[in-house]
């Protein structure tokens, strides 16, 4: 078991590496002269030649990217283009405040999706079943921005339960941070749950088809305690994928929902970096986002592999 | 009433209606459009009257005849991006199946690489190196759709390159181009048009999110996501503006989302993908 887990984390170093190749190609190296790129219009001479000092582009790719690489491991990602401001200051708290919302949504998320997705699958076919397949279904065609908007535009104007922009200031307490960011969690949490909920069923209900339970079935035991106790220990992998692939949304793709509430999390910053071309914040975002993606997969991986008994106890 | 050779549910013909409403508002939009969708006639954000639908926007244009011109855009839009995923994942997906070998490993590679990280992020890098404008967006989804279709295409293919009649043709001598167009296609189509909806779905979400955070559609042109970051700024005055294109792209979803759940049923497709 050991020599798989090795195997996985080698296999997820080198396609962070990868990444990171890819990452630097895209932004620096593919779409022609980036000086000329950056300033757009205001490409005189002077300017173009001022950014090409800035960000060494008289040398040679494969150097600038060796050497950007070995910044990026030792913590120095590069000065932003926009302020002036070393990245690094720019982004640790734009992280923090995106791993706050992420945290936040999967607290609530994670145990009420699998519960309801194990209900359902409990209650194949019935009317609660229906419901939700339904109502999940709507959920996840609703682009964020309009649940978003719906739920400030009626929760936060007309009722004023709660801030329609999600600000945070440093003297706020835990509690009205949590206050603050309700409407964005919420959001959130009606995008991933119907997601989370749809997969946890469709594995329990996989799992369910199986002749073992037929017999568990047959002995006459109690259809919750079939579920509970004989299904789920066996669709415990999937379920697990199915949560980290959602953590992973929750802190790699909220970027509309924080661009909503104007939340000042890590996603709206490489947006706003994307439209003004400000390659090194975008390039550290991207790779911090490939990280924690990968890095999530992982960790779904290891678990998947911890929870399956005949990969525990190798033959 | 049948279709694809199967009885269509209820739901789905729902599906079907919505559809064919958001398509229809789409295509016939110069007939249908009450008001010229670019000429201010009235107040900033002026309510819902009789005369207009949906209100006016935020320099005071008709809502609604916008929503049916912006429909051309996005599902326009969409409707390229998931075409070029097509045409380049299909090919790529049998060239994968048919030759196997080092071909295929490379291909699958490649896919592994580019889909370990989010596609959204993908987008963002790729249009911070290439800039906004609707060429770069269609191509960006287009070429990133193209690796998930790859996935599903080359799946498709496999399970019936091995199959006998594959087998027969190959066997009779016929040429690799008849036996991918005559034999696999044929047979691969039902399952990839339930796919081409599915990620048409997506493709469609997708133009609609890019355009919302400025990064896709650019003014004067406007596409229903473009139109949601425009008139934004209503909703802390307590005016719905914005939720009119943002309903429209949910409606169009849910339809095209129903009509593929039945197609999906129908083939009994594992369901729970969705990148």
């Amino acid at each position: 078991m050991l020599k798989l887990l090795g195997q996985r984390l080698v296999l997820g170093f080198l396609t962070l590496l990868v990444v990171s190749v890819l990452i630097f190609a895209v932004t620096e190296w593919l779409p022609g002269d980036l000086a000329v790129n950056i300033l757009g219009q205001s490409a005189t001479p002077e300017n173009v030649a001022a950014i090409r000092a800035e960000l060494g582009l008289d040398r040679p790719a494969h150097e600038r990217y060796v050497e950007w690489l070995r910044d990026a491991a030792q913590g120095d990602l590069g000065t932003s283009l926009a302020n002036k401001r070393p990245v690094v200051d720019v982004i640790g708290p734009r992280l923090w405040n995106t791993l706050f919302l992420a945290v936040y949504a999967a607290i609530i998320a994670v145990p009420l999706s699998v519960f309801l997705g194990i209900l359902a699958a409990i209650y194949r076919n019935s009317i609660y079943d229906k419901v939700v397949n339904v109502s999940t279904l709507a959920a996840i065609s609703m682009p964020e921005f309009f649940i978003g908007y719906l739920l400030i535009l009626y929760l936060a104007v007309q009722f004023r339960w709660f801030p329609a922009i999600a600000t945070f200031k440093p003297e706020q307490s835990f509690t009205q941070h949590l206050y603050s960011t309700f409407l964005p969690m919420l959001t959130l949490v009606l995008v991933v749950i119907a997601h989370m909920m749809r997969m946890t069923r469709t594995s329990v209900l996989a799992v369910m088809a199986s002749p073992y339970i037929e017999m568990a079935l047959l002995k006459g035991l109690p259809k919750s305690r079939i579920v509970v106790r004989h299904a789920l220990p066996n669709a415990l992998a999937p379920i697990i994928n199915v949560i980290a692939l959602n953590l992973a949304y929750l802190i790699v793709g909220v970027v509309v929902v924080e661009s909503v509430f104007t939340y000042n999390g890590l996603g709206r910053l490489m947006v706003d970096a994307v439209s003004k071309r400000d390659v090194p914040v975008v390039q550290a975002c991207g790779l911090i986002f490939a990280i924690v993606f990968i890095g999530l997969n992982l960790i779904a991986d290891v678990l998947s592999i911890l929870s399956n008994p005949r990969l525990r106890h190798p033959r | 009433m049948k279709l694809f050779g199967s009885r269509i549910t209820f739901v789905a013909a729902i599906g079907v209606l919505i559809v064919l409403a958001c398509a229809g508002g789409a295509v016939f939009a110069p007939w249908i459009a009450p008001y010229d969708p670019n000429l201010p006639m009235g107040g900033r954000w002026d309510p819902p009257s009789p005369e207009h639908w949906l209100g006016l926007d935020q320099i005071g244009r008709d809502m609604f005849s916008r929503i049916l011109y912006g429909g051309r855009i996005s599902i326009g839009l969409a409707l390229l991006a998931t075409s070029l995923a097509f045409v380049v994942g299909i090919i790529a997906g049998f060239a994968g199946a048919v030759f196997g070998g080092w071909i295929d490993i490379a291909l699958s590679r490649i896919a592994d690489i580019i889909l370990s990280i989010p596609i959204l992020m993908s987008a963002l890098i790729i249009i911070s190196g290439f800039g906004t404008s609707t060429t770069v967006l269609v191509l960006t989804i287009g070429f990133l759709y193209a690796v998930l279709v790859f996935r599903v295409a080359r799946a498709v293919a496999m399970n019936i390159a091995v199959l006998d009649y594959v087998e027969v043709a190959r066997l009779r001598g016929e040429g690799l181009m008849w036996v991918i167009l005559r034999e696999i296609l044929p047979n691969a189509l039902p399952p990839l048009a339930a796919e081409f909806g599915l990620r048409f779905c997506f493709a469609f979400l997708f133009v609609a999110a890019l355009s919302f955070l400025g990064l896709g559609v650019q003014p004067p042109e406007a596409d229903w996501g473009s139109m949601v970051k425009e008139s934004a700024l209503a909703i802390p005055a307590g005016i719905a503006a914005p939720l009119y294109p943002a309903a429209a792209i949910a409606l169009m979803t849910i339809g095209v989302n129903l009509v593929v759940d039945w197609l999906l049923s129908i083939y009994s497709r594992p369901q729970g993908e969705n990148a």
